[in-house]
């Protein structure tokens, strides 16, 4: 009894009380689900072609190589750390899974064909590899994210531009090509595959040792560390994480477009980072998820493809999306900010 | 109200509530021209809410608020600065990154008619205001390169030469080395007779008698008493504060103890040489299992580093350690932690995860001895149940977020932490600094409990009670070097300092 009545005495002190106090702490959650909400009856009245079943399958289709790579971009972000090199590394590594396949024989590109198996482990490989080193860079070397990551996006276009020299390939192995571009039932295996890597990546979050370790490193990293947790350990494992899921898109992006080649993904930077933090996952760490992840691919999704709808000028639409993106920002610094009201 | 003078600052039942609950209740509070006011009270007594209602950062409350006989209102910081109120906080405010003049500037720096800064004048005057303080430091230095308690002394001479005419610090001397908490009174006693009114808040009792002029006690959110200093004694301070027998401290303010004979006990660690550039010089010593080690000296004696190499975040120079006779090289904290090293820094803000609930930070550190790859939530709660009971933890809901516990609970947590599988070394960073009384008591319980259960725990503190009403041994460092041991004999506080 006693004890209960100091719970709620010691909450009520700190936490001013009511519906609307409730509502300021979860503003996080509840700003990215009204945005997603007013932009889709926005569009829905705008444009009787926008609320259809078929079009929600384009916006399904469309979010997926963004929703792919920022499963990886997630974990980065809720590190406080970022990953500018997600984008060149999609690139670079859907570009090497067709450069270890059999291309047709106008394709000019000194090639190096092998069984659509090790072609797929090679790419892996690749990818992984770029995110050791974003990890090296970050956790070895102690350079910060932000500045390992753009070196690194230099690296990937360089090694991209090394393997396709201006040239355009169109082959992929044949299981990559199964889940960029086809359908089974009517799904597309992209969506399929970008719906499991979003809930793999929420069970990882919210269920092992390892998620919560990124969310206690994300919180305090001086507490993780004097809690005798390896930091940078956990830091480099998101560093190859965002790299492997940028890859893995990389590869599906690259049967879904029919192409790889250079500068493909260049919009993918953005956009992912953009979900990620549109969603409402702290920029300061700790706070967030692949849920929020979820919402900002929606609404970015409902965005890019209504803006078709409606029929606007396409340059008036990158600066539509430019706001969007810093009212997202706005919003996820004053949350932070009611959080930390809160928490005095 | 010790010179007989018109109260420059009148506060009249002053009421304030934080959600439901009253911090303050029905308070009267006046401060005189030239005066130093001590004030004493357990966490939470609202003392420093008090003072935030006069410092402007508390805006709403009711009851009257009297300055310079005008009923007046505050906004905000900025209105109380303008009337010439400031308050050094309790957290060191300053911007480590900037030089010391800036520090000291902060806010006003001197410009000339285009708005450029007068860097050459800011840095004279910056030197000159702290050699009156009796600071020697070189204005351009960057202050995060100097020792904790040297940036503690420039933030509080920055608000002491602002100007401002009631000045009120927070705890300002839990940081500062006795010859340092010297200069401070002397220079408090110069501004009082100078007529700056001075409000001064800390928990150690024998600074607030010797420095202050009137005294108030606060308990439970009431004023309890005010006196004269003069008047009064700690013993009825205490009383006042705590509202108990004066019996209930005697353990934390014992002064003359007999340390017990040396423990045969196997050697826990063995520290042999340690070295760290400008910090410490072959600093060699054992922990044995079951006896409580205090390292004792002032701030920047190198402690602080000397903890962190134990725990591997730091790596020394030149040195070895030893963890029961197998010799260690840790490269991580994590390779400590999985040694059987436990460590608790001295600022709760380093070692707590705020946002995240009780249960998560009581079992972070043991959640890979507890679950392999899925997380098991109810064991963690199970676990951080007991460790909440065990150690009397309030409130007692463990899903509840951290920072809303009070300090000491929050301190509790840290310990928590690492009870449910007992490290075999323990190592404590001032484990009762900023702790109230009865919080205290409960820390010295704990710890003792644990060296009955066989571990070897280290105390670092600045604080000479802390160690004395720990250790079974004490070593003293001066200036990153061992100076003094003391083992089986007879040893006070004096003694201690005399050491340091």
């Amino acid at each position: 009894m006693t004890s209960g009545e100091s719970v709620t005495v010691a909450a009520d002190r700190k936490r001013p009380r009511g519906l609307a106090a409730m509502l300021r702490s979860q503003m996080r959650n509840i700003a990215p689900f009204l945005t997603l909400i007013c932009l889709f009856s926005f569009f829905a009245v705008a444009s009787p072609s926008f609320a259809t079943l078929d079009n929600f399958g384009n916006i399904l289709t469309q979010i997926s190589v963004t929703g792919i790579i920022a499963v990886g971009l997630t974990f980065v972000i809720l590190c406080a750390e970022i990953d500018l090199s997600v984008a060149a590394i999609a690139n670079v590594t859907g570009i090497a899974v067709a450069y270890f396949t059999l291309q047709e024989s106008y394709v000019n590109i000194a090639n190096v064909p092998m069984p659509g198996w090790a072609a797929i482990l090679l790419a892996l490989a690749l990818c992984a590899l770029l995110g050791l080193v974003n990890a090296f860079g970050l956790t070895v070397i102690g350079i910060p994210s932000f500045i390992m990551t753009l070196a690194m996006m230099q690296i990937a276009a360089g090694v991209s531009a090394l393997l396709v020299r201006g040239q355009i390939a169109y082959k992929v192995p044949p299981l990559v090509t199964t889940l960029g571009s086809t359908s089974i039932g009517g799904i597309p295996w992209i969506v399929i595959v970008a719906a499991l890597m979003l809930l793999g990546g929420h069970l990882v979050l919210t269920y092992t040792r390892f998620g919560r370790y990124v969310y206690m490193v994300g919180g305090n990293r001086e507490a993780a560390e004097y809690s005798g947790l390896n930091v940078k350990l956990i830091l480099g494992s998101v560093m190859v994480i965002s790299a492997v899921c940028a890859g893995i898109g990389g590869m599906l992006g690259v049967a879904h477009f029919g192409s790889a080649q250079q500068n493909e993904f260049d919009t993918y930077l953005l956009d992912s980072i953009a979900a990620v933090v549109v969603g409402g996952t702290s920029l300061f760490g700790g706070r967030g998820g692949i849920g929020n992840t979820i919402v900002g691919l929606f609404v970015l999704g409902v965005l890019n493809n209504g803006l078709d709808h409606v029929n606007i000028d396409s340059f008036l639409k990158i600066l539509i999306r430019g706001l969007i993106l810093l009212a997202a920002l706005i919003i996820n610094v004053y949350a932070q900010r009611l959080r930390e009201r809160a928490a005095e | 109200m010790s010179r007989g003078q018109q109260p420059i600052l009148e506060l009249h039942d002053i009421t304030k509530a934080f959600g439901g609950v009253e911090a303050l209740r029905g308070v009267d509070f006046a401060l005189t021209a030239g005066e130093i006011h001590g004030l004493v009270g357990e966490n939470g007594a609202g003392k420093s809410t008090l003072m935030k209602i006069i410092a402007g950062v508390h805006a709403d409350f009711s009851g009257r608020f009297v300055l310079d006989g005008r009923e007046t209102r505050f906004r905000s910081v900025r209105d109380a600065h303008a009337a010439g109120i400031a308050m050094v906080h309790q957290e060191l405010s300053v911007a480590p990154d900037l030089t010391v003049a800036e520090n000291v500037f902060l806010g006003n720096q001197p410009t000339n008619r285009v708005g450029l800064v007068q860097w050459r004048r800011m840095a004279r005057e910056a030197g000159e205001q702290l050699k009156r303080f009796g600071i020697d430091v070189d204005p351009m230095s960057r202050l995060g390169d100097l020792p904790i308690g040297l940036q503690q002394l420039i933030e509080i001479a920055r608000v002491l030469f602002s100007g401002a005419r009631i000045i009120i610090l927070d705890e300002p001397t839990s940081a500062l080395s006795p010859p340092e908490v010297e200069r401070l009174f002397a220079t408090l006693k110069r501004l009082r007779d100078e007529g700056t009114s001075i409000v001064f808040i800390s928990h150690f009792i024998e600074d607030i008698l010797r420095v202050s002029d009137t005294v108030t006690v606060f308990r439970n959110g009431r004023k309890v008493a005010e006196t004269a200093a003069s008047e009064t004694s700690k013993p009825a301070l205490i009383e006042a504060m705590i509202g108990k027998g004066r019996e209930a401290l005697e353990e934390t303010y014992t002064h003359d103890i007999m340390l017990p004979p040396p423990t045969d006990q196997p050697v826990v660690l063995n520290a042999n040489g340690l070295t760290l550039a400008g910090r410490l010089r072959e600093v060699s010593f054992e922990a044995r299992a079951g006896e409580v080690l205090g390292i004792y000296g002032f701030m920047g004696c190198g402690q602080l580093e000397l903890a962190r190499i134990l725990f591997g975040k730091i790596k020394p120079d030149l040195g070895t350690l030893a963890v029961a006779g197998n010799q260690k090289a840790f490269r991580s904290t994590a390779d400590a932690r999985r040694s059987g090293i436990a460590f608790v820094p001295e600022s709760r803000r380093d070692m707590l995860f705020l946002q995240e609930p009780v249960y998560k930070n009581v079992s972070i550190s043991i959640l890979d001895r507890i679950s392999s790859l899925l997380l098991k939530p109810s064991r963690e709660r199970a676990i951080a149940n007991r460790q909440v009971e065990q150690l009397r933890i309030r409130p007692a809901a463990v899903d509840l977020d951290l920072g809303m516990l009070s300090g000491g609970n929050q301190q509790k947590v840290a310990l928590a932490k690492w009870l449910s599988y007992p490290p075999r070394l323990l190592v404590l960073c001032e484990p009762t600094r900023g702790m109230d009384v009865g919080a205290k008591n409960d820390v010295i319980h704990i710890v003792r409990d644990l060296r009955a259960k066989g571990l070897a725990i280290i105390v670092l503190s600045t604080e000479p009670e802390t160690v004395l009403s720990l250790a079974d041994r004490v070593i003293v460092l001066k200036r990153g070097a061992v100076v003094r041991e003391f083992a089986n004999e007879q040893i006070s506080k004096d003694r201690l300092l005399e050491a340091a």
